[in-house]
């Protein structure tokens, strides 16, 4: 009895640690990423305006910490209004292609062959159209983010089990019947996933952009640093693009595990169980 | 005599135009109102595809499907089904899950709202009729293969069906399971008396449950012989074990071996 007593509270020990581990682990692996880059660039006594150390680029930051931070809350608000541009734009499309065959057989070429355009060929028509600054770098972040919505949402809704289908069908159901009460439930956790690529990939669209033509933003930042060849800066312009996109994505998977926790189907459970 | 309940007179279902494959040549079948019938026959025979006609799903290439007196020309809302695969929805409870018929079908849509509390004890009570009580507020994945498929059945009965298609409901669960799920199966017939149509595979499985077999020849498929089920109900699982019965299941079997081989000939020639 004892032993096993004894064993059992061992288990959850061990589970604990395991847990705290999880959670301290992206911290260490950071960490040490940038001990390691600091030891290397003394070691090898490269140039900063090579490949400045992390200790510079800190010292940079905090230097110029004001023009980063309203830069980056600059490249922030377009980033964000672009995806919430893409999401309801995906959202609507997804729907419209997950539901009809003829939609998806007429639309997808033409979809898959406007992803493959590079977005930073597309900057200086926008910026032709719109002028320089606020809203080419909105709308490549739009363009560049909304195809993985799609994707996502019209697969969720185009896989809906045939059987399930015949069984609201004959029961009278309308297709809208079909596509509210079984469709977007379904497809939600496929349109999680993708918000969690769009809202990435919505930060290199508008740095594109910033970097083309812009008067502020990180891009835009950048830039400017570059040409004066402030590498650190540079670096501390990708570093706090960095944060921000491991912040948006932080954001995108609390709202996911908040709505559709059926869909990973309290696996977490057994994994911590068996963390021992 | 009365009218059959329903009435499949000469129908042939071929899909994907005039080139396409012939599932069904030539069917007819009659089946009465209350009535609960089997339908089994080689993998592939287009019994699927029968179970479409009868709910309207799909319109027939050739022939007619009276139901209740009416040519079928569109979705069959008297009509329950349930299939092989439960096809719960993961992020519904079972209780929402057993109503989601009701969101769907007339007149009980208009009437779900305000009538929740009525509708909730007439879906809790069928639950409590194939055993599920206590499970209302459990998730699909929650349950078991054998519970699921209680659930999928209560939701094929919720609206309470005059009609009730059931597409090897049984066929992906565990012999044990399987069987447990006949006496539900037969409890809830003799409750409720809608005329059922079941498609099988097992010969066990038709003989136990039905009052009529029906034998399909494979594709394309029609009803080639029939054979009456004389026992009582509620019938025992012991039943199944006994000579007679299993006479009966040789015969159906033999019957099936017979329309395969006249098909291997056919195919030869």
């Amino acid at each position: 009895m004892r032993a096993s007593a004894r064993s059992s509270e061992a288990l959850v020990a061990a589970a604990r640690r395991r847990r705290r581990l999880e959670a301290a682990l992206p911290w260490l692996v950071i960490a040490a990423m940038f001990l390691a880059w600091e030891a290397m660039v003394r070691a090898l006594d490269i140039q900063p305006f090579i490949l400045p150390a992390p200790s510079l680029i800190a010292e940079s930051m905090a230097k110029w910490w004001h023009p980063l931070l309203t830069n980056a809350w600059a490249t922030l608000v377009t980033t964000v209004i672009g995806f919430l541009l893409a999401v309801a734009f995906g959202l609507l499309l997804g729907v419209v292609i997950g539901s009809s065959v003829l939609v998806y057989r007429g639309l997808y070429p033409l979809l898959i062959a406007f992803n493959s355009v590079p977005k930073v060929a597309v900057v200086p028509i926008l910026v032709i159209w719109f002028g320089a600054g606020f809203w080419p770098a909105v709308l490549t972040a739009f363009l560049i983010s909304f195809f993985p919505i799609v994707v996502n949402v019209a697969t969720g809704i185009a896989t809906v089990e045939p059987e399930l289908r015949d069984v609201l069908r004959a029961l009278g159901a309308k297709p809208r019947d079909i596509i509210m009460k079984v469709g977007l439930p379904r497809a939600m956790p496929y349109f999680f996933a993708s918000l969690k690529v769009a809202i990435t990939v919505a930060f290199v669209g508008s740095i594109i952009s910033e970097t083309v033509a812009a008067n502020e933003g990180i891009g835009h930042l950048m830039l400017v640093a570059s040409s004066r060849f402030d590498v650190p800066l540079v670096f501390a312009g990708l570093i706090v693009t960095g944060v921000m996109g491991v912040l948006m994505y932080w954001v995108a998977v609390t709202i996911e595990e908040r709505t559709t926790g059926w869909a990973t189907r309290g696996q977490n459970d057994p994994r911590l169980a068996t963390g021992g | 005599m009365t009218q059959p309940f329903v009435q499949i007179d000469g129908v042939s279902m071929r899909y994907g135009g005039v080139e396409g494959t012939l599932a069904l040549r030539g069917t007819s079948l009659d089946v009465a109102e209350g009535e609960f019938v089997a339908v089994v026959g080689p993998s592939g025979c287009g019994k699927s595809t029968l179970m479409r006609l009868v709910t309207g799903l799909w319109p027939p290439t050739e022939g007619t499907v009276i139901v209740d007196g009416t040519e079928v020309a569109g979705p069959l809302s008297i009509a329950g089904m349930a299939f092989q695969n439960p096809t719960l929805l993961p992020w519904r409870n079972i209780l929402d899950n057993v109503m989601l018929p009701l969101e769907v079908v007339q007149p009980h849509r208009r009437q779900l709202r305000a009538q929740r509390g009525t509708y909730e004890r007439h879906a809790r009570s069928l639950l409590k009729l194939v055993g599920l009580e206590g499970f209302e507020t459990k998730f699909p994945w929650q349950l078991s293969g054998g519970m699921q498929q209680r659930a999928s059945l209560c939701r094929a009965l919720v609206h309470d069906p005059r009609l009730l298609m059931l597409d090897e409901p049984f066929g992906a669960l565990d012999v044990f399971t399987r069987e447990d799920l006949w006496d539900v199966l037969q409890e809830v017939w003799i409750a409720k008396k809608p005329t059922v149509i079941l498609v099988t595979h097992d010969l066990k499985e038709a003989v136990y449950l039905s009052d009529r077999v029906l034998i399909m020849s494979s594709r394309p498929g029609r009803i080639i012989a029939e054979r009456a089920v004389p026992y009582p109900r509620p019938r025992r699982l012991d039943l199944t074990y006994q000579a007679e019965f299993q006479a009966i299941v040789h015969e159906l079997r033999d019957r099936i071996s017979e329309a395969r081989q006249a098909e291997a000939t056919q195919d030869a020639r």
